[in-house]
């Protein structure tokens, strides 16, 4: 039950803590690009913990079974990236052929995040904290979670943000979007400390 | 010297590995796509520009091969020419794309607004927005220092008497002019909607009225006289629903401000 307990409170903290785009700033291209409205920050975030926890799962073996064993950790951020590019292309594949539905509902947002670096960071730094697999699934899974959470709150500010008229001529567009991220980040930085 | 051979030839193994893998993924996973979607795909210019409402190219082929109802003129990269392609390939007409034109929601003439100071920088809207938002006492209002006629290609919108004022017969909806005002006046509308509200201010009445003699006040005589529940006071400002929209000109005539035009009366008007 307590193992139970321990893997609720690593989702928890990835999310909350541990944000990726707020407070570990990955992923801040898709962040901005894709927070526009919120039916797109949906499909992005559903593509980015699918792909995160699919791509944690995949990179942690090779990492410790073949990368670890011949004494290659080096290659890591090389390989990862050819790993994690080629599994997005494989599953897209595949759910073209089996799961259509779920094809049509990602749609382009697949494709966009197989060299996205929140995707790499989050296979990367579940080895360089020694996690286990399971904890790495999870906090893979919390990552994910954690970078839909942080777009769809973007998506909301951003689309009350829509009338620009009254926003000073010097910030409108880009710069208030910064402004907002940074406020977000300055607020989910409340979070910090929270399970230590 | 054994780690770079042991490095080099792991690296290429999985690429050749993910490469062979995709390979053969993309035979066993083929999806025979079908012709229609083929076909209108071709046609399509591939700018993946977002422009039509769907994501790409792709997405719009798909769309119109599998719903007859989604109209074939949306891609304005290839205009006209491609919606009568994708039109012949699933054998209907090719609708007219209804037409739309720019409309300049100020009527701050020379006489109607009073001046802050006078403005003697750059000739360009933006500049003058910096000091104090603009030279005129109204800071919603066209400055008429032509940012939007700069930008128009096709000598379609001109400063007369201090407010920009688009030709109807030669503007083509580009948009250009739109993302180019400061203050944020112009819009597209259809071309058949004769009517527009031709004020932006979004203040109170005493302030919005101080200003110009022919600012909306947001008073709601219009709202109240429309039969058709087309025109709104939001934020202020008189705001038409070009869907329900007829034209009938019944709140330009009660209007105590003067600030809604009917272009089918005042056709010789200046603007």
């Amino acid at each position: 039950m307590s193992h139970i307990g321990a893997l609720f409170i690593i989702i928890i903290s990835m999310v909350l803590v541990d944000n990726y785009p707020l407070a570990q700033f990955l992923g801040i291209c898709p962040f901005l690009g894709v927070s526009k409205d919120l039916g797109s920050a949906k499909g992005m975030g559903i593509a980015v913990t699918f792909v995160m926890t699919l791509a944690t799962a995949v990179t942690w073996p090779i990492q410790k079974l073949i990368l670890d064993p011949l004494n290659i950790g080096y290659l890591q951020t090389v390989v990862f990236i050819l790993i994690i590019a080629a599994l997005v292309q494989f599953v897209e594949m595949f759910m073209k052929k089996s799961m259509p539905s779920l094809y049509k509902s990602l749609g382009i947002f697949l494709p966009l995040i197989t060299t996205n670096c929140a995707v790499l960071g989050v296979c990367i730094s579940v080895i360089d904290d020694g996690l286990n697999f399971v904890d790495s699934l999870f906090t893979a899974f919390g990552a994910g979670l954690g970078f839909w959470f942080a777009l769809f709150i973007m998506a909301g500010v951003r689309s009350k943000l829509e009338d620009q008229s009254r926003i000073p001529e010097p910030f409108r567009g880009v710069p208030i979007v910064l402004i907002t991220a940074a406020i977000l980040s300055l607020a989910f930085m409340g979070f910090s400390g929270m399970f230590q | 010297m054994n780690g770079i051979i042991i490095a080099t030839f792991f690296v290429l193994l999985t690429g050749l590995l993910a490469g062979v893998l995709l390979s053969a993924a993309s035979k066993i996973f083929y999806v025979k796509e079908d012709q229609l979607f083929l076909d209108l795909r071709e046609k399509l210019p591939g700018a993946n520009c977002g422009g039509c409402g769907y994501a790409g190219c792709d997405d719009y082929a798909h769309a119109i091969a599998e719903d007859k109802t989604v109209p074939c003129n949306k891609c304005s990269v290839g205009g006209p020419a491609v919606a009568k392609e994708l039109a012949g390939i699933l054998g209907t007409e090719a609708e007219e794309a209804e037409r739309r034109v720019s409309v300049v929601a100020c009527d701050g003439r020379k006489e109607n607004v009073g001046k802050l100071y006078e403005y003697e920088g750059i000739q360009s809207c933006k500049a003058a927005k910096t000091l104090y938002g603009g030279s005129f006492t109204c800071p919603y209002g066209c400055m008429g220092l032509g940012d939007c006629v700069s930008v128009c290609e096709f000598d379609a919108i001109h400063v007369e008497n201090g407010v920009a004022v688009v030709d109807r017969d030669k503007c083509t909806a580009c948009g250009k002019c739109v993302s180019v005002c400061p203050n944020h006046l112009i819009s597209l509308t259809s071309g058949k909607s004769l009517v527009n509200v031709l004020c932006s201010n979004k203040d109170f009445g005493k302030d919005a009225s101080s200003v110009c003699k022919v600012s909306c006040i947001g008073c709601g005589i219009c709202e109240k006289t429309c039969k058709f529940d087309a025109i709104h006071v939001v934020d202020n400002v008189a705001v038409i629903d070009y869907d329900k929209c007829v034209s009938c000109g019944a709140c330009a005539i009660k209007c105590p401000r003067h600030c809604i035009i009917n272009r089918r009366v005042k056709a010789t008007a200046s603007l």
